[in-house]
């Protein structure tokens, strides 16, 4: 590591950004499963955030994915949260 | 990991604020608490006892030799955990919320009988979590638990009050992104913050020679253990061992 590294204020996510998301994924997972949703949901969610994560820098809370099961129907609802100005990688 | 730590300071702070306690320990087989508390040449009967009316609750139980209000009632080393029956720990906290201010379940780990017998009759809960995915993922099972199959959820009663108690927190590999932050679990967990007790020499000194880590008033793990009891009994207190101490500019640069 360089001497200016030292001064940088950023620093380089380290293992516990890794641990948040993959906690968040689990959890949406026994959630789902607790409720009786279909299991493949936090997989969907996970494959769907990768596609986004290929043109724009969004982070795990930027996409929720919602299932709500009505008498007749079945809502699927996918709510994804752009950055302000979206900047391609 | 630090459930029964947390079980034995707790019961001693409520204690020693003059409340009437009782500490249970609903680990059957294991029997861990008794050494926490440092009680252990002096267990007679247990708990499995007192369900199969093999002896009465004051033969079991065991006072702290510290503090007079403080009531250990250990479990059962022999016995198999289906000894404890849903009637029979219903019969003991009973007979126990008639005459003390608060009863402390110790469970076990996991979501198996042990811990479903410690939850079932709780009016609060103390969700004591490790900085860890493990850990936080249980708990949140746990949480799924506790509003599903305890007693008040299954009678439609009001829920029991859930409190998170994060452990084994250090600072230092939080603030280099190598641990999950308090923000991080509470973003997952959401619930009442009781306190974060830092990852301490303290606790195994403490367990060493059987006294609760919170008797130890010099230590990090033993003020922090104080703080959250004040806080249980609603008193406003700020969190502390949020943050490392900061380090100099050269102790930095040379890894110090
Ligand atoms: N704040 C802490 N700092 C350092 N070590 C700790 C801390 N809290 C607990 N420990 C250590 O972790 C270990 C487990 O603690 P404890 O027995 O309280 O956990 P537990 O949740 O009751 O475990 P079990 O699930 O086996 O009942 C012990 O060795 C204890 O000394
Ligand atoms: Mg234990």
């Amino acid at each position: 590591m360089g001497l200016l590294d030292y001064f940088r204020a950023t620093q380089p996510p380290g293992s516990a950004t890794v641990a948040k998301e993959r906690l968040q994924i689990l959890v949406a997972h026994d959630r789902a499963a607790a409720r009786g949703c279909p299991s493949y949901l936090p997989q969907l969610q996970t494959e769907i955030l990768a596609v986004i994560r290929k043109y724009i820098d969004v982070d795990m809370n930027s996409v929720t994915v919602n299932y709500e099961q009505g008498e007749s129907h079945e809502v699927l609802e996918l709510n994804i949260i752009l950055p302000d100005s979206p900047s391609s990688r | 990991m630090g459930k029964t730590t947390t079980a034995a300071s707790l019961a001693m702070g409520l204690a020693q604020k003059g409340k009437r306690t009782v500490v249970i320990d609903f680990d059957v087989g294991l029997r861990n608490l008794d050494l926490i508390m440092g009680c252990e040449r002096r267990v007679v009967y247990d708990f499995i006892n007192v369900i199969n009316n093999e002896a009465n609750l004051g033969q079991a139980l065991i006072r702290d030799k510290r503090c007079d209000l403080l009531y250990v009632l250990p479990a059962s080393q022999t016995r198999d955990k289906d000894a404890l029956t849903k009637e029979g720990v219903a019969r003991v906290l009973e007979e126990l919320a008639a005459s003390y201010d608060f009863v402390i379940c110790d469970s076990p780990a996991g979501i198996e009988h042990g811990a479903t017998m410690a939850m079932y009759f709780a009016d609060d809960a103390v969700v004591v979590t490790n900085p860890e995915v493990s850990s936080v993922r249980d708990s949140d099972r746990m949480l799924g638990i506790l509003s599903s199959r305890s007693r008040r959820a299954e009678l439609s009663e009001e829920p029991i009050r859930e409190f998170l108690l994060l452990t084994r927190y250090d600072a230092g590999r939080v603030q280099n992104g190598e641990m999950l932050s308090v923000d991080d679990v509470q973003e997952i967990l959401a619930l009442k913050l009781l306190g974060i007790i830092p990852e301490s020499k303290a606790v195994l000194t403490a367990s060493n020679s059987g006294t609760p880590v919170i008797l130890d008033r010099e230590s990090d793990a033993g003020q922090a253990y104080s703080d959250m009891v004040a806080r249980y009994l609603g008193d406003e207190v700020p969190h502390r061992f949020l943050h490392a101490e900061k380090k100099g500019f050269l102790s930095r640069l040379f890894g110090g």
